[in-house]
């Protein structure tokens, strides 16, 4: 193969984009910080800003991937940001009444009993989306406005805070030096891909969210996977409640989570699934959500004024956008790409990820 | 079928109202009604909401005062929505109460409710913020903090914290939400004083962290990355230094010796930091303004509303951290 033809092949990636404006994210900081990609280890665990990108993006990336299983049925969940804050506020409550903070059963009683919420909030977005058929925008702004009202009903509008150690693990805490976050993270995404990619679950998904009539006259449940995704969304809004409160060691019921939902649906456009439903991809949302991480943090670190933050956020993502359009990308890269040779192929299978759509044994 | 969804809407759209209204409910208007003859003033008082601990301090602070006033409150708080407040005043002037007051949610927007209460002859204090307005006769007086004086407070502490320390001070600076008065008035107090006296600071870092602790450990821990030689962090409120701290000490350093914090506000958990030297001085943002607020009403009501101010500025202190642990007990918010 040549090297033209091995560019080509990149190029066509689907992740080839959304690849290319992280790296040059991070790039664009070592002007600005010459240690950008130094780690070190401090206090016995690992520092530097990736490790903060990292850990500040685990929240996202979990939220991200749940909304991207809804978006493939041809839903969306604007409820998750109420979901972060009822989470963290039951949890932290939970904690602050045990006598010892620090008891890992308590802690583990609180964990149990946000989730539950999270499970709750979940099953009640998917009756309404998929047993009631209100639109999903309408049913899950329904708990964005109320969810919010409840989290602070349970914080009675303060901020709790926390002081266990055990708690403030899940989402600030490090193990084997590492961010504890990233390995819940990666179970989240080792779990979804393996459902999803390895069983027909992922298939029967966007056959739901290409044609939910079609998919329900061949057989398919369609109103059970659109529960059921709506209810993984929760649980993964759920995870993230948890890690953004024992993040800060407080529930916050008014801003935790605040817009959460905007920042995970845009991570999962800029990875490539689209907003009508049908195919998904669950790299292409990590990727997004790593994105807009590093948006934020390359904010701070190069001293972009306070008053210019959501404009030069807005160019970025929507350079990357546009970047990720093939008709975009035709129109102003079309003449010369058409010079070159024959016409591009459909755009090319990814070697790494298992995109085979066939029922596993 | 168009007749069920419309029916499952308008049932679903109930519902998620009568979990609103549950939720509101948490701040029952504690209106003593009209028990005592007719000489009892009644205040009818729109809050801007519940968003923060302060504010919850400052509504306590409002119905004790009142209570203890001898003061009939009505009580309504509008969930941070300027037509909320609106409604609620017009609401008030149809009751015909003696004082209307309330703390602005926005700056500007107010001249028409405001020229209905004066037709109707009813005074109006303003809490907390102010207002933009054509006809400065709309309000009788502000009661409430100076955001300015509060970002000089914090440049003077300041000076205290490092008294003794030589040469070139480095400040990380994280800011309120951008475009709230209180975070665009604490930087200008702030540099005002720096630029006067201090030629040796100079603001290196400056962000936003959205008055959160999540916002405020963000930035800090951005900031420490692309600036190893931070000395101070002025912060616009307790909550984000807060989360400052935590970034702080992620980075292997200690919050209140090798980087000195000053911050605005004085909350509970504030205080907690500061008695463990994480903070080094902290500028009380008041809330408790109800005893001030029911004193200002009862002057408006006797009809010398024209010997007040037209700004009552609420009584505020500064401390520093070797009174933090004394303070503590007594801290209210």
């Amino acid at each position: 193969m040549s090297l033209t033809s091995l560019w080509r092949a990149a190029t066509q990636h689907r992740l080839f984009w959304p690849v290319t404006a992280l790296v040059a994210l991070l790039v664009i900081n070592v002007p600005f910080t010459p240690g950008f990609f130094e780690i070190h280890l401090k206090n016995g665990h690992l520092y530097g800003s990736l490790v903060s990108i990292v850990l500040f993006g685990s929240p996202l990336i979990l939220v991200a991937i749940g909304m991207t299983l809804v978006i493939a049925t041809g839903g969306i969940d604007l409820s998750v940001g109420a979901v972060v804050a009822i989470s963290g506020a039951l949890a932290c409550l939970v904690v602050s009444k045990q006598g010892n903070e620090d008891a890992v059963g308590g802690v583990l009683l609180a964990f149990a009993l946000a989730l539950a919420a999270a499970l709750v909030c979940g099953v009640w977005n998917g009756l309404l989306v998929a047993r009631l058929g209100i639109q999903p925008i309408i049913a899950t702004l329904i708990l964005m406005v109320a969810g919010r009202g409840i989290a602070q009903l349970i914080t009675s509008g303060q901020i709790i805070t926390v002081n266990s150690g055990a708690y403030s693990l899940i989402g600030g805490g490090y193990w084997l030096a590492l961010p504890f976050s990233l390995f819940v993270v990666a179970l989240v995404v080792v779990l979804s891909m393996a459902l999803t990619r390895r069983t027909a679950l992922g298939l029967l998904v966007e056959a739901v969210g290409g044609n939910a009539e079609a998919s329900r006259l061949v057989g398919i449940r369609s109103r059970r996977i659109k529960i059921m995704a709506y209810v993984f969304c929760g649980l993964c809004a759920g995870i993230a409640g948890l890690m953004i409160s024992s993040n800060v060691s407080a529930a916050d019921g008014n801003n935790a989570g605040l817009w959460i939902e905007l920042d995970a649906i845009l991570a999962v456009v800029i990875g490539g699934t689209s907003l009508t439903g049908g195919r998904f991809h669950l790299g292409g949302t990590i990727i997004g959500a790593l994105i807009i991480q590093t948006l934020t943090t390359t904010i701070y670190t190069i001293g972009v004024p306070t008053q210019t933050n959501l404009v030069f956020k807005a160019v970025v993502v929507i350079v990357v956008c546009l970047m990720q359009s093939p008709a975009f990308r035709a129109k102003v890269f079309g003449a010369r790409a058409q010079r070159r040779g024959p016409a591009r192929k459909t755009p090319g299978v990814p070697a790494d990820a298992p995109q085979q759509m066939e029922v596993s044994p | 079928m168009i007749d069920r969804r419309s029916f499952l809407t308008a049932s679903a759209a109930a519902s998620a109202a009568g979990m609103l209204a549950a939720c509101a409910k948490k701040n029952p208007a504690k209106s003593a009604g009209s028990q005592t003859g007719s000489k009892q003033i009644t205040l009818g008082f729109s809050q801007v909401g519940s968003e923060s601990g302060w504010r919850a301090a400052n509504t306590q602070s409002v119905k004790q005062a009142a209570a203890a006033a001898g003061i009939a409150l009505k009580f309504s708080d509008a969930q941070q929505k300027q037509e909320n407040q609106i409604s609620a005043i017009r609401s008030y002037i149809a009751q015909k109460v003696d004082v209307i007051s309330f703390s602005p949610v926005v700056v500007t927007g107010w001249d028409t409710v405001l020229k209905e209460a004066k037709a109707a002859n009813i005074p109006v204090i303003l809490t907390d913020r102010s207002v933009e307005t054509s006809d400065p006769s709309l309000y009788v007086t502000l009661v409430g903090s100076d955001f300015e004086i509060e970002g000089e407070r914090a440049a003077h502490l300041l000076e205290k914290v490092l008294a003794g320390h030589k040469g070139p001070v480095k400040i990380a600076q994280l800011e309120g939400t951008t475009g709230a008065a209180p975070a665009i008035e604490r930087a200008k107090g702030f540099a005002t004083i720096m630029h006067a006296s201090h030629p040796e600071w100079k603001i290196i870092a400056s962000q936003t962290g959205d008055f959160t602790r999540a916002g405020g450990k963000q930035v800090m821990a951005a900031f420490l990355q692309a600036h190893a030689d931070i000395d101070v962090l002025f912060s616009h409120n307790d909550d984000m230094a807060i989360g400052a701290i935590q970034s702080i000490q992620a980075a292997g350093k200690t919050p209140g010796t090798d980087i000195k914090i000053v911050s605005v506000d004085g909350v509970h958990d504030g205080f907690v930091a500061m008695s463990k030297g994480q903070i080094n001085a902290i500028v009380e943002c008041n809330p408790l303004l109800g005893p001030q607020l029911m004193d200002a009403v009862k002057v408006v009501h006797a009809g010398k509303g024209s010997t007040l101010p037209r700004w009552i500025k609420t009584k505020e202190s500064d401390y520093t951290a070797d009174q933090a642990a004394a303070a503590l007990p007594s801290r209210k918010y």
